[in-house]
């Protein structure tokens, strides 16, 4: 990379010695409700969603955290699904694409996409969603730097980082006009 | 209908009743094709255009409740129009701009209008296929045409209800409108009188004066944007076939490998794994390669159980390619005349020798993937002799036909669903991953979902080609260029230029300096090549536009202008589609030059402004690049201005604009990071730490305005983004004084 801005990968959630690859029952909390799956227990969360319980909206992209299609709140937090395995979620909520609407900043968010018609292909923006959700769940008026860090990560192929700015940055201001709102009342 | 398909559960009826479901518009066409007598006449003039649009205008009269008015148009009682998108989506946003064109004739309210992909059926739809910036300059007459004969149909079947003269209805909002007594009935009531009457020549159908357009040229939003944005199953490897399996299917690292042997008993004893097997393939790179199939019951247990394959491999010739070679190859290649000559204009040779200034500059830029974001996948189902497919592909009918042919099914019997594309820049208009699936889905007996990791997307692309250019240019005693000779060396598949890699003879600057010469030399080439996101023109706009600056600095003048004096008078000159209009050029290159300030502000110490311009796929685009070169040589391109012309009408605008910003980081992307590798015959880089695509922090603000000219309106996928990369070497080349002639850009040699 060019530039000095590092690509945020990280994760709390690593692959140890302590998976064995075999057959696991799990209960996990997505999108505030409970699901029980049978799977190795190295599985990543990312298929998981995808292939057992049918939320299809965390994309697979690259499998190596590089490229953010897969980012899912644990705990709030934003984390790459495909390198999370499922041994290590306990008994952590999960909140995926489909289920940050129900948030006032995910809900937020997805209508300043709208708004600013930021979709071309479409694949990544679930990903950039989830990380925008987390940006702005810490900082509710980010500056272009912030932006940069906290969506670096996040790669849109067809190149729609100037709408995905815009759209943060117009569902920051909503929030700070609602937070107004509210103190008047 | 396709979300309903894949979140349907696993049901032997419910797939069943999806079969018929897919196959029932099949059926109506063979109806269709009967009725089509009526129109045949209408549809004669436009059939080349778009051939199946006699029998598409035909179609009727009902299904379900609503009404059929044609292929494309279903009007329900309650007014709600359903418009059929023809051609694939890969977020270039098709699925809402070809129904546009046919809401705006029919004189509906984009409000009213539904939006639903069409299953692959030529017959009906003439060419489907995403592909050269083609869906507007193929789709802007005929489909314009099909809406306006589908509103004459609807006005005379109001004109024969109220025993009125046609001439005294309008339309207006999906209504027609008894003008003397101001009476309306709207077109879902009468969409079924509509759909039983004969089609109107669809060559003297009333078409909108443009000044009157509501849908055309406004901004309509993607119609799949809420699903989009809500998470909600779309793409092709969202697709669930009821009772499948899922597959990954290793192929030989090097390309065109044979199986010889591999360890499928140990495999198939893996927990999850239900079948392994080799793949015999073919010779066809863009086909059904060999290797081994692993299909489990999930994906994660398939990718995990290929960790312990072992699979023994006939390597074959390509495995002694590598870059160093083609490198090595390459410098002693253009060290000799050209083994082709393409084309030869005056006495070059005499020309540099008189020549008061004279440049020498090699050229060359290197392999490079397409990294698709969502990577190579398709859901297949082969049974009794019939399949159905669910394909993110840019090139359905291609596909089908691949299919047809390698599993020896007919391809009546093929049913393809064009699901959204997560990506598509070139790569999916092969259809590799399509035969595959078929192929896997026959041999195990099961529905399969396949699905490559990110290394087979990006080591089992199909590539654009690396080349090497030897220029040499001469400019007279007043700085005009009167001299150019160019060696290209490229590559060949079967002793001619490998896909996408060959010059055509017309490419500017030929036609406007008396002395020129273009020859090839080519390398006999193993590794797969073909179209990028304008293909040819990626790499040569790097080339033409960067050693023609080169040019106007050695003759002291300004780039831009000097740009212009090369177009000199207006007029067409041989090139691609109606030519290149030297006029159209010189606009964009005007135009930038004013909406840029070029040359009008001071510029801080290592920053720099680059221009280029280029026409590509019937576009033409100026563009100009503001970059700043840090001491560490790290370049930071701070503003781009870009100007394009696509013809009269910019059919919408938000998404232009969008596509527009996208194609230019495109190209800023493969200039500044990317570049595929081959060692050994294999590729080096497996995933996106190694071949880098652009970041949020990388993405520039880009201004871009559009000059509306009298021409057709035309495709935006690819023209933008040809000039962008000479632009920002022009750029880098105006802040620090030093050439970029290799991508990606060493930025080691920039350090001051």
């Amino acid at each position: 990379m060019p530039d000095d801005i590092p690509i945020p990968t990280d994760t709390p959630y690593r692959w140890g010695e302590w998976q064995t690859g075999s057959i696991m029952q799990y209960k996990l909390h997505v999108n505030g409700r409970d699901h029980t799956v049978d799977v190795d227990d190295d599985t990543p969360l990312l298929w998981v969603l995808r292939d057992e319980i049918e939320l299809k909206g965390t994309k697979f992209g690259c499998g190596a955290g590089l490229c953010g299609a897969c980012t899912v709140h644990i705990d709030g937090a934003p984390v790459r699904s495909c390198t999370t395995p499922i041994s290590n979620i306990g008994s952590a909520a999960v909140t995926t694409i489909e289920g940050i609407g129900d948030t006032p900043i995910g809900a937020r968010l997805q209508k300043a996409w709208l708004d600013v018609d930021v979709v071309q292909c479409g694949y990544c923006q679930g990903g950039q969603i989830m990380s925008a959700a987390a940006l702005l769940t810490r900082n509710h008026a980010p500056s272009d730097d912030d932006i940069d860090s906290a969506m670096n990560g996040n790669i849109c192929r067809c190149g729609t980082y100037a709408r995905i700015r815009q759209a943060i940055k117009q569902a920051a201001r909503t929030d700070l006009g609602s937070a107004a709102t509210k103190k008047r009342t | 209908m396709l979300r309903e398909r894949q979140l349907s559960n696993s049901s032997n009826r419910s797939a069943k009743m999806q079969m018929l479901a897919a196959s029932a518009p099949l059926r109506a066409s063979r109806r269709n094709f009967l009725k089509a007598g009526v129109a045949a006449g209408g549809g004669l003039l436009l059939s080349c255009a778009l051939p199946g649009l006699a029998k598409a205008a035909a179609m009727g009269p009902t299904e379900g409740t609503s009404a059929v008015l044609n292929a494309f148009v279903r009007i329900a009682p309650d007014n709600v129009v359903t418009i059929m998108a023809k051609n694939p989506e890969i977020g270039q946003g098709v699925k809402t701009m070809l129904p546009m064109l046919i809401a705006e004739e029919l004189d509906v309210d984009w409000a009213q209008v539904r939006t639903e992909q069409a299953l692959l059926n030529p017959t009906l739809y003439g060419r489907q296929h995403a592909g050269g910036s083609t869906s507007t300059p193929q789709n802007w007459d005929p489909l314009r045409r099909i809406g306006a004969a589908g509103r004459q149909m609807l006005v005379t079947a109001a004109a024969r209800r109220w025993n009125v003269p046609e001439s005294e209805c309008e339309t207006a909002s999906g209504q027609v409108r008894h003008t003397p007594t101001g009476r309306t009935v709207s077109y879902g009531t009468l969409a079924s009188d509509a759909a039983t009457l004969p089609v109107p020549d669809l060559k003297k159908v009333r078409l909108k004066d443009p000044k009157d357009y509501k849908i055309i040229g406004h901004s309509i939003p993607g119609v799949d944007s809420s699903k989009v944005v809500r998470g909600e199953p779309l793409f092709g490897i969202d697709t669930v076939a009821p009772g499948m399996l899922y597959a990954v299917f290793q192929k030989c690292p090097v390309f065109g490998g044979k199986v010889v042997g591999a360890n499928l008993d140990a495999i198939k004893s893996l927990p999850g794994v239900h079948h392994a097997f080799v793949v015999e393939g073919t010779t066809n790179l863009n086909g059904l390669m060999p290797g081994v199939a692993i299909v489990a019951d999930s994906w994660w247990r398939a990718d995990k159980a290929r960790r312990r394959l072992d699979v023994k491999w006939d390597e074959g010739a390509t495995g002694q390619q590598s870059s160093a070679g083609f490198e090595r190859q390459a410098a002693e290649l253009g060290a000799k005349a050209p083994a082709q000559v393409l084309r030869n204009d005056g006495d070059v040779a005499a020309a540099l020798k008189s020549a008061a200034h004279m440049i020498e500059a090699a050229y060359s830029y290197p392999f490079i993937a397409h990294g698709a974001l969502e990577p190579m996948n398709c859901t297949a189902k082969v049974q009794d002799g019939r399949a159905e497919i669910w394909a993110p592909t840019q090139n359905p009918e291609p596909g089908r036909a691949l299919v047809a042919k390698t599993l020896g099914i007919d391809e009546k019997d093929i049913v393809v669903h064009m699901t959204r594309v997560g990506g598509g820049f070139g790569r999916r208009l092969a259809n590799d991953y399509m035969v595959e699936a078929a192929w896997i889905a026959k041999v195990a007996g099961v529905p399969v979902k396949l699905v490559w990791n990110r290394a087979d997307d990006i080591q089992h692309d199909i590539y654009r080609p690396g080349g090497w250019h030897f220029l040499k240019g001469g400019l007279d005693g007043n700085g005009r260029l009167v001299a150019w000779q160019q060696h290209f060396v490229s590559f060949s598949r079967n002793g001619k230029f490998a896909p996408s890699a060959d010059l055509s003879a017309d490419t500017f600057p030929a036609g406007r300096v008396a002395n020129l010469s273009y020859g090839a030399s080519l390398i006999p080439l193993g590794v797969p090549t073909g179209p990028l996101r304008a293909p040819g023109d990626n790499a040569l706009a790097f080339v033409f536009q960067s050693f023609i600056d080169e040019m106007a600095h050695e003759a002291g003048k300004d780039p831009l202008q000097f740009q212009i004096d090369l177009l000199g008078r207006d007029e067409m000159l041989p090139g691609k589609g109606a030519g290149f209009n030297t006029a159209r050029a010189r606009g964009v290159l005007e135009k930038v030059r004013e909406v840029s300030g070029w040359g009008q502000r001071k510029l801080p110490s290592r920053t720099g402004q680059g221009v280029a311009v280029y026409y590509s796929h019937l576009g033409y685009f100026a563009e100009i690049v503001e970059a700043a070169v840090a001491e560490n040589g790290a370049v930071k391109i701070n503003q781009v201005w870009a100007v394009g012309d696509i013809g009269s009408q910019i059919i919408n605008p938000t998404a232009a604009v969008n596509m527009t910003q996208g194609a230019i980081l495109d190209g800023f992307a493969e200039a500044l990071h990317q570049q595929i590798t081959i060692e050994n015959g294999r590729v080096v880089q497996a995933n996106f730490d190694t071949f880098p695509l652009l970041r949020m922090s990388q993405a520039a603000p880009i201004e871009v305005h559009f000059l509306k000219t009298d021409n057709s309106p035309t495709g935006l996928g690819e023209p933008p983004l040809p000039a962008a990369i000479p632009a920002l070497c022009n750029a880098i080349f105006a802040a620090t004084g030093k050439r970029i002639r290799t991508l990606p850009i060493d930025t080691a040699v920039l350090k001051a």
